[in-house]
């Protein structure tokens, strides 16, 4: 498939199974919001080293939040439901709690519940007030900046992650502004994270290693510097290759989000640098879920 | 279908247990066998339509008409439906409300949403004691749900009050919130004596200062972030205290008498 001179292989990313959670942080402003977003969201990359992924979701205005003050939406997603949980109580306590003026609650029903405040609570080593508000049950832990209000818990959907694209072009700066151009489009998709560095990955990895200890390790294939070295992917003229890894609540949203940042970066043109989007998958070992590429920009999987 | 209207016939000269009456009770009945069901006058058993005359069919929504403060336990234990009394309602209306909403035009006797659990009270008049409290031998007053009072209530407004919410637009008596373990109760009226007394948890959002005694303590102003959720959730209801919205309060805590950490929040004007 060509898409405005740029080839779209005829392959697909391999997805798995995840739980996943939304967190609504406010603040006294965006500034303060953001840095509590930021705090939570940080070192949590990638489930094989991090424990968990997460990522903002978006900003929120002072009339989207519970409290009527500016927020952000904060997804995090984790391989079990266990882990969410004892990620998510942690960096609620190490990170949320202690930003100035931030508050947080749940960003999404379900019937499955985890904690967020729950047992953050006993922070306040008994001056905590528990508060019924329609329905909802908030935690006031008092803080040295006043209070410090949270919901008991938020809730937890199985989700999907894993879904990415890699972008193969002539120079590295090339791969990385396509990259840019297409997180800046996913970025207005609901539901998903990019949860690397910019949304970015330069580190794609393949199952297993030669060392012993090690169980992923650099994808040879992709690194155009082993061109000649290894059984590569990647034609003469490649010479840069990033990867874009989504995390979403749904197989749709993740669909909907690639087909976003690839049709972006198809918009710039062959003349960009930009010669193929390829996928990364593991032979459909990984994970059930596939997200063909083909099929995904043809509009027949979103 | 109109609504099953209740119609007293007749001066009470005893209470009247009304806690049959609710539309949990009188579901899929027909008016001869509501007619005939015995309920306590005084210390004896009469039929309803010894006291009342009954029409309408749709037992869900429940009229009382020609009321009387002798009408007692009305809607008591109620899980659907609605009620309105169009008077005065006696004694231990709302008693353990489980759901449905009971609206009084009038007033109301002492116990009123006592023991309640969920649902919705509005009493457009006065109302008496022991609002939202327990009852005899009970060691928790109401557990949930929502009571809005249009008028004044009397004494020990939620007496170990366990959870639920309590707006007076009126003014209370004594010991408003005595023994509260949990919950929130609103004034915007005047209060009287020993407000809080023996409170251990729970929250007194009061308009106006009353006399505090000597076992609440003054922690000082404070922006209260929680009280935006909270004034969001009074919008539901056609109230005065849907209009709050300044987070600036003075906030007590006490009683220390019992080592509560119950929190008496006077809303800066």
């Amino acid at each position: 498939m060509l898409l405005n001179g740029i080839q779209i292989d005829d392959t697909f990313a391999e997805a798995f199974n995840m739980r996943g959670t939304r967190v609504i942080i406010t603040a006294q402003n965006l500034k303060w919001a953001y840095h509590a977003a930021n705090a939570m969201t940080g070192f949590a990359t990638s489930v094989i080293g991090c424990g968990v992924e997460a990522g903002i979701e978006r900003e929120l205005s002072a009339d989207e939040t519970p409290d009527g003050r500016p927020g952000i939406s904060v997804l995090m997603f984790a391989m079990g439901s266990k882990v969410l949980m004892q990620q998510l109580e942690t960096r609620m306590g190490q990170c949320i709690l202690t930003c100035p003026t931030a508050a947080a609650f749940a960003g999404i029903e379900s019937e499955d519940k985890i904690n967020l405040g729950k047992h953050l609570r006993y922070f306040g080593d008994g001056f905590q007030t528990s508060k019924l508000i329609d329905g909802k049950r908030y935690w006031r832990i008092p803080v040295m900046d006043g209070e410090f209000l949270t919901q008991e818990t938020t809730g937890m959907v199985r989700a999907i992650g894993g879904g990415n694209f890699l972008i193969l072009a002539t120079s590295q700066p090339a791969a990385l502004a396509a990259a840019e151009t297409a997180i800046e489009a996913m970025k207005l998709v609901p539901n998903v994270i990019m949860p690397f560095p910019g949304g970015v990955v330069r580190s794609g990895s393949k199952v297993g290693s030669k060392y012993k200890t090690m169980f992923a390790s650099t994808n040879d294939a992709f690194c155009p510097t082993l061109k000649g070295a290894t059984n590569s992917e990647l034609s003469p003229e490649i010479e840069s290759v990033m990867e874009i890894v989504i995390d979403g609540l749904t197989f749709e949203d993740i669909a909907i989000s690639m087909r976003v940042g690839i049709q972006a970066i198809c918009n710039l043109g062959a003349n960009s640098g930009v010669k193929r989007i390829s996928a990364g998958n593991y032979g459909g070992k990984l994970g059930p879920h596939l997200f063909k590429l083909h099929d995904i920009m043809s509009g027949n999987n979103a | 279908m109109s609504a099953l209207t209740f119609t007293l016939k007749q001066t009470l000269q005893h209470s009247v247990n009304c806690s049959d009456l609710t539309p949990n009770h009188l579901a899929n009945k027909s008016t001869a066998e509501i007619a005939c069901i015995q309920i306590n006058y005084g210390n004896s058993l009469v039929r309803v339509d010894e006291i009342f005359a009954i029409t309408g069919s749709d037992a869900q929504h429940i009229h009382f008409k020609n009321t009387s403060g002798k009408l007692d336990y009305l809607g008591a234990n109620m899980t659907s439906g609605s009620i309105t009394v169009e008077g005065n309602a006696g004694a231990y209306l709302g008693f353990g409300l489980k759901n449905g909403e009971i609206h009084c035009q009038g007033n109301a006797e002492a116990f009123a949403a006592c023991s309640m659990r969920s649902g919705l009270l509005k009493i457009d008049g006065n109302t008496g004691d022991f609002l939202g409290a327990g009852s005899d031998g009970s060691r928790k007053g109401m557990l949930g749900g929502t009571v809005i009072v249009k008028g004044n209530a009397g004494d020990r407004v939620g007496d170990q009050m366990r959870r639920g919410l309590i707006l007076i637009e009126g003014n209370t008596g004594d010991y408003c919130g005595s023994r509260m373990i949990a919950g929130t109760i609103g004034v915007l009226g005047d209060l009287g004596a020993y407000t809080a007394f023996n409170m251990h948890r729970g929250t007194l959002l009061l308009q106006k200062q009353p006399k505090l005694h000597a076992t609440i303590q003054d922690c000082g102003s404070h922006t209260l972030p929680f009280l935006n959720l909270l004034f969001k959730s009074f919008t539901n209801y056609n109230t005065p205290f849907s209009k709050l919205s300044t987070q600036r309060v003075r906030r007590f805590v006490g009683d220390a008498a019992c080592s509560g950490n119950g929190e008496v929040l006077i809303l800066s004007v």
